[in-house]
């Protein structure tokens, strides 16, 4: 494989797929959490915090790259901070670029999780506690896996969107061959390179490859998980 | 084990103020859909919190607004069995009924289990899931996750109202079962005199937030104030009646406090007490001993009460013994017929005119 991509191609396919599981995983806690907050429950500033969320979606990418930059720089306050104190940096680091997948993926995480929460009848969450089971029982008993199909297919959105993402990443890390190129800047890199179609092409294929593969294990996961809790 | 309620919350538009004592037994919350008895229902499973009031079941206090107790609702020990079911669709119909001692950690009651499987009529269902159902199945289920809760006090909310007529007859004899065999206190919601007749032993009458009447069914469906809330074509006694005979014509003879009642298609056998619902407008009355009739059916008694309204028809409670049987007749023929209390008088009650669902144990 890395002979055909060659090694810089390889590193990049390789740092994608971790950015992206990273940025996946970790912000799944959050989006579960947030989802819930927006679909449950009513408390001031619950339309702030929903266009916090949703501002990723609407600002070019290249302006939440730049924020970030602003924010968790290492001379900025938050990055400083974060350096000190837990040794984390996320400039120019690969850790950045998930930190920027993540932010770009959660929106359409939380958007599809929300959805999964409002089609959750609250009358069994009210059965459930008649039966005397408390509030995080209740949640892990019968709200988590009302949700799951909801959880699944946002995690997969976020996969996608975190492969895929190249504008807020290449702002905030910029695309260092082996530390912060990612696929998609690769792809970039190699196209202002005359005569390196040839390489464009396979790391464009790669890049459909892995994206039709993610799609098609959601799909199993999910008719598999909607069955079970549809309960046929 | 009884259960004491007294509530007060004021919703937009309506206001609750409810006061009862239910005993032992079945009490059944009766009153049109927006009288307020889902809300009491809920305050008492505490999901719905009230401004003020004070809730006790079996001793236990699970609200009190003066001493500042709101015991949250997975520690109220009730079973409430909602209107829709409400079953878990991602579990199996054992996985539903196993439930309540998963989420509390304790060891399954195998024996309880079996017993409730077994007065349900579950055996068949256990690996189904919910969403292959039939809705009186769904409601049996739910009534059997319930009572595997092991509650002080059963909250049935209209449990039969989204099932039709058959579901309805299909699922009744097993609520009488509850009733007879569990020794549970029931608190079961209804706007449907008939099942109110059939399961309660006490009735509490709301209208607009408020208790209206309260007290034994056969009194209260008896009496005459309390039958506007019924409607009044719905509006009737309940005698209970020894069977003594199946005769060969297919009627069956009852020997009530009246004289005797001859009823077609009654099962049970001879011996056994059952309960007969009269509709007021079902009866005639006769102030001489009828002769030449072709109803079957006539009763003795005395006048206990008349009460007329604004329409145009009287509602007339007729005493024999402890009990009572309720007729509605014209105001017309009231006055003509002079009709007084303390007087002899005659109620016929056409045999056919003794609606079946309303025979019960």
């Amino acid at each position: 494989m890395s002979g055909w991509l060659g090694a810089e191609g390889w590193a990049a396919v390789q740092l994608s797929l971790k950015v992206s599981v990273w940025a996946t995983l970790l912000s799944l806690p959050f989006g579960i959490a947030v989802a819930w907050l927006l679909a449950r429950k009513s408390f001031a500033g619950k339309q702030v915090l929903n266009g916090i969320v949703h501002l990723p979606l609407i600002l070019p990418p290249v302006v939440t790259g730049y924020l970030l930059l602003l924010m968790l720089g290492r001379r900025a306050p938050v990055g400083a901070f974060l350096e000190e104190t837990f040794g984390l940096v996320f400039a120019f680091r690969w850790t950045g670029a998930a930190l920027a997948a993540a932010v770009m993926a959660f929106p359409l995480m939380v958007r599809a999780i929300r959805l999964a929460y409002e089609a959750v009848d609250p009358g069994l969450e009210e059965a459930a506690a008649t039966l005397g089971a408390p509030r995080w029982r209740v949640f892990l008993t019968v709200t988590l896996p009302l949700i799951l199909p909801g959880i699944l297919t946002g995690a997969v959105l976020a996969f996608a969107k975190a492969m895929g993402e190249f504008g807020a990443t290449i702002t905030f890390v910029s695309a260092i061959p082996g530390r912060t190129q990612t696929l998609p800047s690769a792809i970039y890199g190699v196209l202002q390179v005359p005569g390196a179609e040839a390489q464009a092409m396979r790391l464009v294929i790669v890049s459909i490859a892995v994206a039709m593969g993610a799609l098609v294990v959601s799909e199993i996961l999910a008719r598999r998980v909607s069955k079970r809790v549809a309960g046929q | 084990m009884t259960v004491e309620v007294s509530l007060r919350h004021r919703f937009e538009g309506f206001a609750l103020d409810v006061d009862f004592t239910a005993p032992a037994g079945v009490t059944a919350l009766f009153g049109k859909s927006g009288a307020g008895k889902t809300c009491v229902v809920q305050a008492v499973a505490g999901l719905l919190r009230p401004e003020a009031g004070r809730i006790m079941v079996a001793g236990r206090c699970l609200f009190d607004s003066a001493q500042g107790i709101d015991l949250p609702v997975h520690r109220r020990r009730l079973g409430y069995v909602f209107q829709d079911a409400r079953l878990f669709p991602h579990m199996s119909v054992s996985g539903n009924l196993r439930y309540a001692a998963r989420v509390r950690g304790r060891a399954r009651d195998p024996r309880e289990e079996a017993r409730v499987v077994e007065m349900l009529g579950l055996g068949t269902l256990l690996e189904r899931r919910p969403a292959g159902l039939s809705g009186g199945e769904r409601q049996r289920v739910a009534i059997g996750r319930a009572l595997l809760a092991a509650p002080d006090l059963l909250l049935l909310d209209e449990p039969l109202a989204a099932l039709d007529e058959a579901r309805k007859a299909d699922i009744l004899p097993y609520l009488e079962r509850l009733r007879d065999d569990a020794g549970l206190p029931i608190l079961f919601v209804s706007h449907a005199v008939s099942e109110v007749a059939r399961l309660a032993t006490t009735v509490v009458v709301l209208q607009e937030g408020r208790v209206i009447k309260s007290g034994p069914t056969a009194e209260i469906l008896s009496d005459p104030e309390a039958a506007p809330a019924f409607g009044v074509r719905h509006a009737g006694a309940v005698l209970r009646g020894r069977l003594v005979a199946h005769h060969e014509d297919g009627l069956s003879e009852l020997q009530t406090c009246g004289g005797r009642l001859f009823l077609p298609g009654v099962g049970g056998a001879v011996g056994d007490i059952l309960r007969v619902r009269i509709r007021a407008q079902d009866v005639i009355l006769s102030r001489a001993a009828p002769e030449g009739l072709s109803a079957l059916n006539i009763l003795k008694g005395r006048i206990a009460s008349i009460r007329s309204g604004t329409g145009p028809g009287v509602m007339v409670r007729i005493a024999c013994d402890e009990e009572h049987v309720l007729a509605r007749v014209t105001r017309r023929s009231a006055e003509a017929m002079a009709l007084a209390e303390g007087d002899e008088i005659h109620a016929i009650v056409k045999s056919v005119s003794v609606a079946q669902g309303d025979i019960g144990g």
